[in-house]
């Protein structure tokens, strides 16, 4: 079981609180009408599935109810680091 | 009653405290401070199960969580517990105990006779007689279980009671043996919050058997001072009787706590066990090894040992298992067993060594008291029934291959077999470090750490005392200052121990037979699943080489030991029958539970009623009163139809519809769910979520819309209501209520941060009374005043703001039985009240409660569609023929609007929503049911589509349903088939899915 460092509420808490909310910085595209059928299914289906270094949303379901952004190695589940939405991650794939 | 094998000697255990317990049925005497089976080896009971495969009688092989043969069963009826290891049950006054395995008993066991054709069961046996014909395989099954016997769980309620503990600390220390204790110690100094935890009844570990002098006095002396010295620290929490098992992500470990375990099966005080969920800052490990015991022929007959065993039942428990003793090893190690044996008074007729020229303090110690050693030997073979009575021995090469000289024979009762020790890395293990194999010791290590954890002594392949005690203390110091407290400097003294000077070991796992493996009489690998030397070599030749495969073939490791005796020597064997080393041949992954852990320790308190809350409504009582059946609703209990008298649901259900059809009908609406939204964007957003425009509703209105996932698909439906300006109210279904304010969140914050909008759920706050019917309106003008109900004032998807029954009320003019309704809103507290007054004003005009079996009727008249039950995350608007509640112009291109363009979405072909009328007007189709257009074409029929609702429909006195049929929009008219299991089939005609009052004329008087 992880135990989550939530950036609003400033404290580790435990992932009974928290749930997932998968891959994070996935814009939604700003003028759908506008792609290709194969494009938008890239933006609505399809996502990395690194071995390693991942950016992934959660939500601090059962607290502040806040999503948030971590950054976690998918091997270990060692939690790198979190941030919040609209801000970019310090560690990256390269780091590790 | 006379203990044969009782030593004068006590041990750890106190002689005057007389116990009396059964086994299978006899009775017998043990003293306080035995585990059952160091009471049984006092009893001189040799026999205490049949093996899994060939019935074999098996004895007592070990004193730990090692052991593979003495497994039980405790106690009978509801507390019964199965799969129990004889020597870790504590012994208490009236123990009741009897073998898994063996019928009708241990001693003749008809199964035993399979034993005689063991070479007609190779391994993956079963895979290869019982795999055809398939059917029979539940049949096998059932024999194979019978067979085997592991236990029967109980089938009464287990009455015993069940804690959970969350705990947190500094410094977990995992095992109270010599490094453990001093790692608590360094680590308790420095004020760390430190547990400490054994899964013995004691601390000491593997001291409680020995014969050392630690800091000049007895071992045991030095563990009880300095658990005493423990106890004193404020900052140190002592959990003995309580086993580590699992070791999972972030420092998170279980530990079972025994509490009451040892006091009797159903003790009266206190819960029996507690799961203690330790959040550990750092970790020491310190789990100590196991001894791997030698595989000879025959190794399995009751009477052999781990040599650690022999000497651990005389030192500790004060029993000799047996007279004359024959010592096999491959290290210095096990000759402390000839010693130990020798010093009870008992005889020791040779220690065999496969080495040539041992020459260590212990060797030297034994040669001293004049017991012989055959150096340059191997034990090849056991030889007995239900008991050793002689061992054969031979020269063998020294690269331990093959038997070099003639075969001796030696008459004792008791052998002790020793093949070096395996660090017990299972901890370890389960945070995905992977074990090392390391030559030198003839062991695994721990692999690289991949938690906050270091493993110290044994359990790290340090096998020396004196190296142990510094690395526990090492250990506990560095963990404290990660932690956070101390300079990680170990501050006290280690303590003084005589050094022992051993030679080294033999790396020999197979003792060679003078025939070879496959002609030679057994030799067991993995007692618990009758796993052989020959069997793997087997399986090799067959061409299994993946040791995972080889495992999975043989059953090795399998048991409910997790082959903690029998791993190491098989990976040993499969690497030499493969020509490589124990380290190419790869390693075993340990899982939790270290040891088997019981369900009720895991469950807690979680059960029953605590297991999932339950959500009432402020009306619950008087349903409850009224004689309300209730249906799960999510976590909510809602009315699901009120009978009267000896009414059966269907006439219950006709009986509300029709009061509702032509009178007046209310409904506990309170559950549904509940939304506030509130801010300057508010209208923007929902118009983004909803497939329709709300950026013109009005103050005073209300609109119904659909929320698809970007997907396209339909996820939720509901009424919005604008109460003023910037000022929205969302309801949800019962069930997506939390899904969606979730959904909410999620696009707010991750996409539009931008949008000023606030979400405050309410669902809890109100409580909805509907009230509907023809006669509705004339129910709520007797309880509301201020407001004009005239329809031309306050009409169809409008609310009003008002007073009913003397309380400030939100009445909304939403209908889903297509009649007229009037929601009211009223603060939960009021509920009740409300509902009473509303129950009393429709007296007259003979108001009839209803519940969701009702309006689930109605709505499918009107063809209303339930999410989650006409649909299934699968369904556009389109498919439910809701195009008219999408907004295609919507300037903004709405969540799900996108993808209702994809090639899949706008196919020919796709299912559609139609109402199903049965060409038998009372056959009532089954909800589910697949639809055919023929229904004597052949199995595997081609499938049309499904129902997904079905009632029998009293206001029409006829059957209906709605379904999805593929192009059913276009298929009106047409006869299909619900073909059941039993042949037969039920024929109805595609119609519209809206049956009653297809005007919508009824809603808007």
């Amino acid at each position: 079981m992880l135990l989550i460092y939530c950036p609003h509420c400033l404290e580790h808490r435990e992932e009974e609180e928290f749930s997932y909310g998968g891959e994070a910085h996935i814009a939604r595209p700003l003028n759908p009408e506008a792609l290709s059928d194969e494009q938008w299914a890239d933006y609505l289906f399809f996502r990395k599935n690194p071995r390693g270094i991942h950016h992934e949303m959660w939500y601090h379901a059962i607290g502040c109810r806040r999503y948030f952004n971590a950054t976690r190695n998918t091997v270990t589940y060692e939690i790198l680091e979190t941030y919040k939405v609209g801000t970019q991650p310090q560690i990256t794939g390269a780091d590790v | 009653m006379r203990q044969l094998n009782r030593l004068p000697t006590a041990g750890r255990t106190d002689q005057n405290k007389v116990l009396n317990f059964t086994f299978n049925g006899k009775g017998y005497q043990g003293v306080a401070g035995d585990t059952l089976a160091s009471a049984l080896l006092a009893n001189g009971v040799d026999v205490v199960g049949r093996s899994f495969k060939y019935a074999r009688p098996r004895g007592i092989f070990g004193h730990g969580p090692e052991e593979p043969n003495a497994i039980i069963q405790l106690g009978s009826g509801a507390a019964t517990i199965p799969n129990l290891k004889a020597t870790q049950v504590e012994l208490y006054e009236g123990l009741e105990a009897a073998s898994v395995n063996g019928w009708p008993s241990v001693n003749f066991d008809l199964m035993g006779l399979i034993g005689a054709f063991g070479r007609l069961m190779p391994p993956g046996f079963y895979y290869k007689t019982f795999m055809y014909p398939k059917k029979l395989w539940m049949t096998y099954e059932h024999f194979i279980r019978k067979a085997a016997g592991l236990g029967s769980s109980p089938t009464e309620r287990d009455p015993n009671s069940y804690e959970k503990l969350n705990q947190h600390c500094d410094v977990l220390v995992v095992g109270a043996g010599p490094a453990g204790l001093v790692a608590a110690r360094e680590a308790a100094r420095t004020g760390a919050r430190v547990i400490i935890a054994d899964e013995q009844s004691e601390f000491g570990g593997s001291l409680l058997a020995s014969t050392q002098l630690i800091d000049g006095v007895p071992a045991t002396q030095w563990v009880a001072e300095i658990t005493n010295e423990l106890g004193e620290f404020k900052n140190v929490q002592r959990l003995p009787r309580s086993t580590v098992f699992g070791y999972y992500d972030h420092n998170f470990l279980a530990i079972l706590e025994r509490v009451t375990d040892h006091l009797g099966i159903s003790s009266a005080s206190g819960p029996r066990q507690c799961m203690h969920r330790v959040r550990a800052a750092q970790v020491v490990l310190a789990t100590g090894a196991f001894e791997r015991p030698l595989v000879f022929a025959h190794n399995d007959i009751p009477g052999v040992m781990l040599a650690s065993s022999v000497s651990t039942y005389v030192n500790r428990f004060g029993v000799a298992p047996g007279s004359r003793l024959v010592v096999a090893t491959t290290n210095d190690n096990a000759y402390q067993t000839a010693i130990d044996w020798h010093h009870a008074g008992r005889s020791v007729v040779s220690v065999v060594d496969s080495r040539t020229g041992p020459s260590g303090d212990l060797v030297e110690q034994v040669r001293a008291l004049g017991i012989q050693i055959l150096e340059g030997h191997g034990l090849i073979e056991a030889v007995g029934g239900k008991r050793v009575r002689k061992a054969l021995v031979a020269p063998i090469n020294p690269e331990g291959s093959k038997v070099t000289g003639p075969v001796k024979s030696l008459a004792c009762d008791l052998i002790a077999s020793s093949g070096g020790w395996s660090a017990a890395i299972h901890l370890s293990s389960h945070t995905g470090a992977k074990p090392v194999w390391d030559e030198t010791i003839v062991s695994f290590r721990p692999g690289e750490s991949k938690q906050k954890e270091r493993s110290a002594g044994a359990c790290r392949g340090t096998f020396g005392s004196l190296e142990g005690l510094r690395e526990g203390a090492s250990a506990g110091a560095e963990a404290a200052k990660l932690a956070g407290f101390g300079s990680g400097e170990v501050q006290f003294p280690t303590p003084v121990i005589d050094q022992i000077i051993e030679q080294p070991q033999q790396a020999l796992f197979l003792v060679p037979h003078n025939k070879a493996t496959s002609r030679a009489p057994s030799q067991f690998v993995d007692f618990q699943l009758d796993v052989s030397a020959a069997g793997i070599e087997l399986a090799v030749r067959e061409g299994f080489e993946s040791v995972e495969h080889v495992k999975r073939y043989t059953a090795l490791g399998f048991g409910t030991d997790q082959g903690k005796l029998g791993n190491i020597n098989g990976m040993a064997i499969l690497a030499n029958a493969l020509g490589q080393g124990i380290a190419e041949t790869g390693t075993t992954i340990f899982r939790p539970s270290y040891t088997p852990t019981t369900f009720g320790a895991i469950a807690g308190r979680d059960i029953n009623e605590l297991f999932d809350p339950e959500r009432y409504t402020a009306m619950h009582r008087w349903h409850v009163e009224n004689g309300a059946e209730f249906e799960n609703v999510g976590q909510w209990k809602r009315p699901w139809y009120f009978p009267e008298s000896n009414e059966t649901m269907q006439q219950a259900v006709d009986r509300e519809g029709l009061a509702i059809r032509n009178g007046v009908g209310i409904l506990d609406a309170t559950t549904l769910g509940k939304i506030d939204i509130q801010g300057p964007d508010a209208a923007e957003f929902i118009t983004r979520m909803y497939t329709n425009s709300y950026l013109k509703l009005a103050p005073g209105k209300c609109r119904y819309g659909v929320m698809l996932k970007e997907d396209g698909m339909i996820f939720d439906d509901g009424v919005c209501a604008c109460l003023s300006e910037n000022h929205y109210l969302m309801f949800t279904t019962t069930g997506g209520a939390a899904g969606v304010l979730s959904w909410l969140e999620l696009w707010q914050q991750t996409e539009w941060p931008e949008l000023k909008v606030y979400f405050t759920s309410v669902t809890d706050h109100w409580a909805t009374a509907t009230v509907t019917g023809p006669n509705a309106r004339k129910v709520i003008a007797k309880v509301c005043q201020d407001i004009d109900l005239a329809s031309e004032s306050f009409g169809f998807m409008d609310w009003r703001d008002g007073t009913v029954a003397g309380v400030t009320a939100r009445v909304f003019r939403i209908s889903f039985t297509g009649e007229l309704s009037y929601e009211v809103n009223v603060p939960a507290h009021y509920g009740r009240h409300v509902w009473e007054q509303l129950i009393e004003a429709g007296a007259e005009f003979n108001i009839t409660p209803y519940g969701t079996e009702t309006m689930h009727v109605l709505r499918a008249e009107k063809g209303f569609i339930i999410v989650g039950q006409d649909t299934d995350g699968s369904m556009t608007p389109a498919d439910m023929n809701m195009n008219w509640v999408v907004g295609k112009n919507k300037a903004f291109s709405f969540i799900g609007k996108r993808s209702l363009e994809r090639s899949d979405s706008i196919r020919e072909n796709r299912k559609q929503l139609v109402g199903l009328k049965t060409l038998e007007p009372s056959a009532v189709l089954p909800e589910g049911a697949q639809i055919v257009d023929d229904p004597n074409q052949p199995i595997p029929m081609a499938m049309q589509g499904h129902v997904t609702s079905s009632y029998y429909s009293a206001s029409l006195d006829h059957s209906i349903a709605l379904a999805v049929v593929k192009g059913g929009l276009n298929r009106m008219g047409d006869i299909v088939y619900c073909p059941a299991a039993d042949g037969s089939s039920i024929a109805a005609e595609i119609v519209s899915s809206v049956f009653y009052d297809p005007a919508g004329e009824r809603q808007h008087v």
